[in-house]
């Protein structure tokens, strides 16, 4: 069934057949159309953001907590390259998101005229893919093929640019239909006999390791439940990357905790000493693997992706599946059952004795003080008092990002959000947002540092027009940690411009924006004001003042590998652990 | 403290520099605005090298172009580039033709040659050896059009350049695999 629709009709008229009901996005010139339909109904919310990095990161954190595509609209020129920072991060992290922007009338596109640039051209590096629309009769088909795009395969955002004149033209509407896209054909099952190999191998397997990631969360609920699944069949370890936390529980007996540079010391042993890795979702980023050439190096390595590009680029794997984490998950556990497959019980159970060992070293702890509230502490104090709350966790970057993966423990996908890949500070308030927008009755913390938080502390406002109740807590050491801590690590102390230096009153800036603002420095007072936090129905700002000196460890230095970590009780001397190689590395 | 001792490069690119291979890849696109700029700039932005790219409509009717790429890496980057590749969204297919083999591949040149007296005999008499033509000719100038293989342009060249070789239009290389079969 077609009708006729003017292109901006049209958009908010496929926005709508594709099931979306929230938007974040600002007006200008070259969308002002596509707002006027907007104007015209109430099927689709609006949420109007005070920068368009601000709609980006709220995008992405609607999507990540509701699994549907985020959508945000902006306009022409500033409004799209003011949004580059967020689809870069969407596309690294793998978040379905569409992006409709303005452009200038087909006639003056190359002119340099107002608010032109070339949106297609910027935006292809940071995108899935992107459509410049430059005739009416191809819209329709457009927004809907973005939508496909951006959530099938590998989730990514995609671009549409509208010139004026087509948000005004008349044209046929068609509406989507189960799109069988010519060239993009995501597999989504693993071929049969890899399968047969991989469960092959897991059953002879006398040190093995689950390594999973994001890529389990994108799959969708389905992907952790069967996660747990075949943990339990086989009774393996798990560890997760950061995008991957709370695709198995925190709580389950056979998590090991997050790995990598600030993993703990049993998942990164575990890692490096194992014999099986059956990597799931996850890319082996340099973030994860330390030293490549010392990386786990006597295992076997299975990788299933959806993306055939992340097998064999960094690690050299030998057996890729290429499929769907939950359809792969499916198919391991369809034969582990058909076949009636049992494992190396007895070997299984002296690698739970060695990783017991690892576990022992207790990576995670810190010097407790009465004095000062210790970072760690203030994110173990949230985390018990918000247990059982349903909370959704955005962060900023930085120490407290790493501090929150280690002390704040998920138990459900979806409940994380938080800029992995790129590590854009600045992304936790917008896509606290987000996530509040998706879930509003939710408790929905926004993990800050005091550097991050100003980034986009704009949104503040959004958050106050939307009377959206999202807690931010600052975790305030006035410095930019991670990078007077790399400071230390590399740079002999110099402390060049780590110091935030003139930081605003948090309390009383909240209060400006119409939020509530609280402070606390006594760890004594610590819970009571973590609760006044949680039972205010506002937005709450919620300014933690922190050991100011606190290093986030255990840590993986640059340069070096697994089994090479910096604990916590090893910390004096940091400043001599990386080497000249080392230091090249980021 | 003891100095470290230097240690092996953390980046596995840098262990196997020597190991380079030069791979010609058969790419069938959408013809559609953008498409070119799509492969160039994967290359560019992940640090590939593009030894040389051809490209022009293949099927009129069903809008298809097909691009030639000579590019040159460590086996896993050619891999890795086939498979990026792969992801972009108007991409129909990718195909190593060297990996598969039995391919055959052509280069077109223009090569502009000046002299007088007897360097314009010597430039004929090379070009007749090497089944040059002349398509253009002055009292003092020819333009020879020479198809071949790579290696046999730049041999033609070679020669070319102490008779009075003025200046080199190449079309890079196009490839297409022996046999009945499409790729």
């Amino acid at each position: 069934m077609s009708n006729l629709l003017t292109g901006a009709e049209m958009v908010v008229r496929a926005l709508q057949d594709q099931g979306v009901d929230t938007i974040f996005g600002y007006p200008g010139g070259a969308v002002l159309p596509i707002y006027d339909a907007l104007f015209h109904q109430d099927q689709i919310k609006h949420v109007l953001v005070r920068h368009e990095q601000g709609a980006a990161h709220a995008a992405e954190g609607f999507a990540r907590s509701s699994g549907k595509v985020g959508v945000l609209l902006v306009t022409s020129g500033p409004g799209a390259t003011n949004a580059i920072t967020g689809l870069t991060d969407a596309l690294m992290d793998s978040i379905p998101l569409v992006c409709i922007t303005g452009q200038v009338p087909t006639h003056l596109i190359g002119s340099d005229a107002f608010q032109e640039c070339d949106t297609v051209g910027i935006t292809r590096h940071c995108t899935k893919h992107n459509y410049l629309v430059r005739q009416i009769d191809d819209l329709a088909r457009i927004l809907h093929e973005a939508f496909y795009v951006a959530q099938n395969g590998r989730p990514g955002p995609v671009v549409i640019d509208i010139p004026k004149d087509v948000q005004f033209a008349i044209g046929a509407y068609s509406g989507p239909h189960k799109i069988e896209h010519k060239t993009y054909k995501p597999k989504l099952e693993g071929d049969a006999d890899k399968i047969a190999q991989a469960v092959a191998l897991m059953a002879g397997a006398k040190r093995p390791i689950f390594y999973t990631g994001g890529g389990i969360i994108n799959s969708g609920l389905e992907a952790s439940l069967l996660l747990r699944e075949l943990v339990g069949l086989t009774g393996f370890p798990v560890t997760s990357t950061l995008m991957g936390l709370g695709a198995y529980p925190a709580s389950g007996e056979n998590w090991l905790g997050m790995l990598g540079m600030h993993g703990t010391f049993e998942a990164n042993n575990a890692m490096h000493d194992c014999d099986l890795m059956i990597a799931i979702g996850a890319r082996f980023d340099d973030r994860i693997t330390g030293r490549l050439d010392a990386f786990s190096p006597g295992s076997k390595k299975i990788h299933v992706d959806i993306d055939p590009s992340s097998i064999n680029k960094n690690v050299k794997v030998d057996l890729g599946i290429i499929g769907d984490c939950a359809h792969v998950l499916r198919q391991m556990i369809d034969l582990f059952r058909a076949k009636k497959i049992s494992i190396e019980s007895a070997a299984l159970a002296r690698w739970w004795t060695q990783i017991d060992k690892w576990r022992a070293r207790k990576s995670l702890s810190f010097k407790a003080s009465n004095e000062v509230i210790k970072p760690q502490y203030a994110v173990q104090r949230l985390y018990e008092l918000t247990k059982g709350r349903d909370a959704y966790i955005t962060t900023e970057v930085g120490q407290h990002q790493m501090w929150a993966a280690q002390h704040y423990h998920f138990e459900e996908p979806n409940r994380w959000m938080t800029s992995g890949g790129l590590g854009t500070m600045g992304y936790g308030l917008p896509a606290a947002i987000g996530a509040q927008m998706a879930h509003p009755g939710a408790l929905v913390i926004d993990i800050a540092g005091e550097a991050s938080i100003l980034m986009n502390m704009q949104e503040l406002s959004t958050a106050a027009q939307y009377r959206l109740p999202v807690k931010i807590f600052i975790l305030n050491n006035e410095y930019m940690g991670m990078v007077r801590q790399w400071q230390e690590l590399l740079h002999g102390g110099r402390y060049s411009e780590s110091y935030s230096e003139a930081l605003p009153d948090f309390v009383k800036l909240a209060e400006a924006y119409g939020a509530h603002g609280i402070r606390c420095s006594d760890p004594a007072k610590l819970d009571e004001a973590i609760l006044e936090m949680i039972d205010t129905p506002r937005t709450v700002m919620f300014d933690c003042i922190v050991d100011k000196t606190e290093n986030c460890l255990p840590m993986i230095p640059s340069g070096k590998a697994h089994n090479e970590m910096i604990l916590p009780d090893q910390d004096d001397d940091i400043g001599t652990v990386i080497d000249a190689s080392g230091k090249m590395l980021v | 403290m003891n100095a470290p001792t230097a240690p092996l490069s953390p980046y596995s690119s840098a262990v196997g520099k020597s190991n380079i291979e030069v791979h010609t890849l058969s790419v069938l696109v959408d013809n559609e605005p953008g498409v070119l700029a799509r492969v160039v700039g994967l290359f560019s932005g992940r640090g590939y090298n593009i030894e040389s790219l051809t490209v022009a409509e293949v099927a009129h009717a069903e809008h298809l172009s097909r691009i030639t790429i000579v590019t040159s890496g460590t086996p896993e980057a050619i891999e890795q580039i086939g498979h990026q590749l792969e992801r972009l969204v108007p991409i129909h297919k990718v195909t190593d033709l060297t990996l598969r083999g039995g391919a055959v591949e052509r280069e077109l040149a223009m090569i502009k040659v000046a002299g007088k007296g007897a360097c314009r005999d010597e430039a004929l008499r090379l070009a007749d050896a090497f089944r040059a033509r002349v398509i253009d000719a002055s009292i003092e100038s020819f333009v020879f059009e020479l198809t071949g293989n790579v290696g046999k342009i730049d041999q033609f060249i070679d020669l070319m350049r102490p008779i009075g070789l003025v200046e080199v239009a190449r079309t890079g290389v196009a490839a297409i695999s022996r046999g009945p079969n499409p790729i």
